[in-house]
């Protein structure tokens, strides 16, 4: 008989190959055993897959010649190959002939295939039914609970429909081990067809009272799955509640048992899944949480912690005390064994505290604030998600009172921490600088730090809220041009950085010039340096476009800040007046024009900007760039209501609170020549004027809104969205649609055209008809799609601010 | 509403003396479908980023897209388990340990050796233990006692 390992020797020796199709009977196929051990003796990656294409040519032959005695052999390879990674999708018809086989070697690997190969994609799959509903009726035990965890396995909804019935009658079969099987597939039935759990409902109480212990977990778990399913069910167990006590008492005060006994905790699978199942029951539902309480609290003082096993029930215990109804004295209890959690050493053990504090943080601020020195040590930890956790708890911690000392953790952790954390660290710092801080001078330093240690990965709206602070804090200016510009002259890489001391420099230029202020040592700054500065950030190859524009911007209002003379200036702003950069060319030859044609008017267009609202409606003394915004009479084109499109953004409108994460539509970008505000007269409406809104602005693209309150008809209300384009490329496909609550009435009228042409083409405007009889509060959704620069772009978003008077 | 249930794909990875790793997936039970090819790949890099630090550091849960793999080391052996986010972590970890008790009463002084030559004992044991994706036995004696009769059919 030849032996696998010396005939591959052989083969290795260009003997005649045996296997052809003459020589086939005469020679067994390779075991498995020696498949395996040719695979691992290969050296490369790339004779490994000569290896495995060679067995499985000799496979693929085999099943074609349906050798029925070594088929199972033959399949065993290809599984192995399988998990390899290799494709093995030819071996799926021989799983059902090996299943319908009658030999048990042959079901066991044609179950095993089925399971690995076959799943509900495969067409093959339903053929298989037959097959496990004749096991499953007549097979031996063995059999029945191959064929049951195959069809657990890979079951689709047909299949479960069709052997519904088998299962149902095994689950009342004396033996166990078939029984503990028919549960867990009852589970996986019950999720791929919803309406089988009115048949598995009923013999869940009687499986209730087994002592098996594996019949008990299955039934546990059903029960759970029952009680996700449906509300009417999760009524029906509550009233097995005691008896669920009763079992988990007998578990706890049960001596060593030799059968369940884990690390000196008596079974802690079934004990968890216990508690897991009391949690969903006592949700909500006083009568049973106070069933429970008794219990839960012998458990957390009675569970052995010495070991991981005690360990993980006395976690899971926690996480049902804090989730039903509990007594305030175990909610204490509860609390101060995650606080023990958070304290040991073993990492695995902070992590489920940490993750079950975050969870607590929300209801009992107070007492999870007792472990903040703990927590904030955990940021120290070199390993990612104790670390992560620990950033989402401190995070979650911050509080008015412990704001600067928590700050101060967290801008070391930002130091040091990896990157893909820093984008998180960065964004809740600014927000929770923003929601506690003391003083403005404290955000200003918060902020700044922040953009010096982490800029890259702080949100786009990190700039604006900054320039908007500063421009806010009044006493502040002279401070914070100074720390601006000492930041900008070490370091120019750190984008936000750059453009926030580029304004800052611009509007405050006198104030860095004159050297005193008392907050920081007295810096001495020349013209020229500022000058040269500002020069380098336009030069840089580091500077963003946007960046750049902010510069120039800058550079001009110095023009008026500074007492020397202009030449300097001049000379950048003609020279970028040929910038192939199309935004930063436009301004400088408009720059241009105004120091050669418009001199006189170039103080009073440069003055400092007042202080903008944040969100409210806009005046901008800057209005000399307001070319490319100009607002049209409404066009009222005839009519086609849109209404039928609107449908899913009016589900949009359901909830008062979403949209936290949207950009604010209104935030002003400070270098003064992004926003042009429409100022400017619309056609005269009989009623007071209702200030215009910008609402959003993308690339170049913006889009405002003009109300208008016809007097004879007050519940009327005309809105006027008008989508101008000052980029580079044209916008095209440009649809915008809107929503508003359920008792309004809009209408939307066709828009003037779908395309909005670069450079300040003629913009394209749209009506809107609201009628709003109640006087309710308007609230307006708006959702654009449109192509641009060759990507097309979809933006959805409230419109924040309605000025009241489009309402009332 | 969170499934209550393990999504077990369990996995063992083999450190080979050269020093690569081989993760070959003895189960895919998951829907999730942790399937060969392109999450094992981002799998195995996030791996070999692990074992750079040092074991007493490490937590063995691994927050992976939107489950968490939790791990246990033997000698040169890793066993991974991926479960949603209901599971308890620790009862897992647990359950880990029990799977490599029962291994290694079986084979007595269980090795990867033995593993990697008896993939379908293992998946014997495996499927006692595990039903897609629950806990169905945890006993030692019950989990073996079918496979050893199988063994002694076999035999004689």
């Amino acid at each position: 008989m030849l032996v696998g390992g010396e005939w591959t020797e052989e083969r290795g020796k260009a003997v005649p190959d045996l296997r052809e199709p003459e020589g086939r009977m005469l020679v067994p196929s390779l075991k498995v055993q020696d498949l395996i051990e040719e695979i691992r003796g290969a050296k490369t990656q790339a004779q490994e897959r000569e290896v495995i294409q060679k067995e499985c040519a000799h496979i693929r032959a085999s099943f074609r010649d349906g050798d029925p005695l070594h088929r199972h052999r033959q399949l065993a390879k290809l599984l192995y190959v399988h998990m390899l990674g290799y494709p093995a999708h030819f071996g799926q018809m021989e799983c059902l002939k090996l299943i319908a086989s009658p030999r048990f070697t042959d079901k066991r690997v044609g179950y095993l295939g089925a399971m690995l190969l076959l799943d509900e994609r495969q067409d093959a799959h339903l053929l298989i039914t037959n097959s496990i509903k004749n096991d499953l009726s007549q097979g031996t035990q063995a059999v029945q609970g191959l064929a049951l965890c195959t069809l657990s396995t890979m079951g689709s909804a047909e299949m479960c429909r069709d052997l519904a019935t088998e299962v149902e009658k095994l689950l009342l079969q004396p033996s166990p081990y078939v029984r503990k099987k028919a549960v867990l597939t009852a589970v996986h039935m019950i999720r791929k067809v919803p309406e089988l759990s009115t048949v598995f409902l009923p013999p869940c109480a009687q499986l209730l009272h087994e002592r098996h212990h594996g019949i008990l977990l299955g039934t546990i778990t059903l029960i759970m799955e029952l009680c996700e399913r449906s509300p009417a069910a999760l009524k029906h167990f509550r009233k097995v509640v005691p008896q669920l006590v009763q079992i988990l008492r007998t578990l706890l005060t049960t001596g060593y048992s030799t059968e369940h006994s884990i690390s000196g905790v008596s079974d802690p699978f079934l004990q968890v899944q216990i508690l897991r199942l009391l949690r969903i029951l006592g949700r909500n539902h006083e009568e049973s949480s106070e069933t429970m309480n008794d219990l839960l609290a012998q458990v957390a003082t009675n569970t052995d912690t010495s070991r991981n096993a005690g360990n993980a029930v006395l976690f899971e215990t926690v996480l049902t005390i804090l989730d039903i109804r509990s007594a305030a004295g175990l909610r204490v209890l509860a609390v101060n064994i995650l606080g023990r959690f958070l304290l040991n050493s073993d990492k695995n053990i902070r992590y489920v505290a940490l993750t079950s504090l975050l969870r607590l943080v929300q209801s009992d601020h107070s007492a999870v604030q007792r472990h903040r020195p703990t927590v904030v040590e955990c940021l120290q930890e070199p390993d990612t998600s104790l670390s992560r956790r620990a950033l989402e708890l401190s995070l979650a911690l911050v509080n008015s009172s412990n704001v600067r000392a928590m700050t101060q953790e967290l801008q070391g952790f930002l130091q040091s921490c990896p990157t893909d954390l820093r984008a998180d660290c960065a964004s809740g710092i600014l927000l929770a600088a923003e929601r506690y801080a003391p003083t403005k001078r404290w955000h200003i330093d918060t902020i700044l730090r922040v953009l010096t240690t982490a800029g890259a990965h702080v949100r786009d709206d990190a700039v604006a809220n900054l320039t908007q602070l500063i421009g806010g804090a009044q006493e502040l200016h002279a401070y914070s041009v100074r720390r601006l510009y000492c930041a900008l002259a070490e370091d120019i890489s750190q984008q936000p950085l750059v453009q926030v001391a580029a304004w800052c420099i611009g509007e405050y230029g006198d104030l860095l010039l004159e050297g005193s202020c008392e907050e920081i040592e007295p810096l001495q700054v020349e013209e020229e340096e500022v000058l040269a500065l500002l020069e380098r950030v336009l030069q840089s190859h580091m500077s963003l476009p946007a960046t750049r524009g902010y510069a120039l911007t800058a550079l001009m209002k110095l023009s008026t800040r500074l007492r020397g003379d202009n030449n300097r200036i001049r000379q950048v702003v003609s020279i970028y007046g040929s910038c192939l950069d199309v935004e930063l060319q436009q301004r400088a030859v408009e720059y241009d024009t105004l120091f050669r044609k418009y001199d006189h008017m170039r103080a009073a267009i440069l003055e400092k900007m007042p202080l903008v609202e944040r969100g409210g409606p806009q005046v901008d003394e800057e209005a000399k760039e307001s070319k490319e915004a100009r607002l049209l009479e409404a066009a009222p084109v005839p009519t086609e209501p849109q209404a039928s499109k609107l449908l899913d953004l009016l589900d949009l409108l359901d909830g008062p609170s979403e949209d936290a994460q949207h950009p604010r539509p209104l935030d002003p970008s400070p270098g003064g020549a992004l926003v042009h505000l429409l100022d400017l007269p619309c056609a005269p409406p009989p009623a007071a004027p209702i200030p215009n809104l910008k609402v959003f602005e993308r690339e170049g693209l913006q889009l405002s809104l003009s109300f208008v309150r016809p007097p004879e008809t007050p519940a009327l209300l005309l809105i006027t969205v008008t989508a101008t384009n000052t980029s580079g490329g044209d916008v095209t496909h440009f649809i915008c649609q809107a929503a508003v609550p359920k008792s309004f009435q809009l209408q939307l009228q066709a828009p003037s055209g779908d395309t909005v042409p670069a450079q300040g083409g003629l913009p394209m405007t749209q009506l809107l008809r609201i009628l709003n009889p109640n006087k309710a509060p308007l609230r307006l959704k708006l959702r654009l799609t449109y192509t641009h620069f060759g990507q097309s772009v979809q933006e959805i978003f409230e419109v924040n601010n309605l000025p009241v008077e489009t309402w009332q | 509403m969170s499934s209550v249930h393990i999504q077990v794909s369990l996995s063992v990875s083999m450190h080979c003396g050269s020093g690569s790793s081989n993760l070959l997936l003895l189960r895919d039970i998951s829907s999730f479908s942790v399937r060969m090819n392109s999450p094992l790949g981002t799998l195995r890099s996030a791996w070999s980023r692990w074992l750079s630090l040092s074991h007493k550091m490490k937590c063995s849960f691994i927050e992976y897209k939107d489950f968490k793999l939790i791990y246990r080391q033997y000698a040169a052996l890793f066993i991974v388990v991926g479960v949603n986010d209901t599971e308890n972590e620790m009862a897992i970890y647990e359950f880990i340990h029990n799977f490599v008790e029962v291994l290694d009463e079986y084979f007595s002084r269980v090795s990867e050796l033995d593993i990697m030559f008896n993939l379908d004992k293992v998946h014997i044991i495996l499927d006692e233990m595990v039903l897609n994706g629950c806990i169905v036995e945890t006993n030692r004696a019950r989990i073996l006692a079918p496979l050893l009769i199988l063994d002694k059919m076999s035999e004689s």
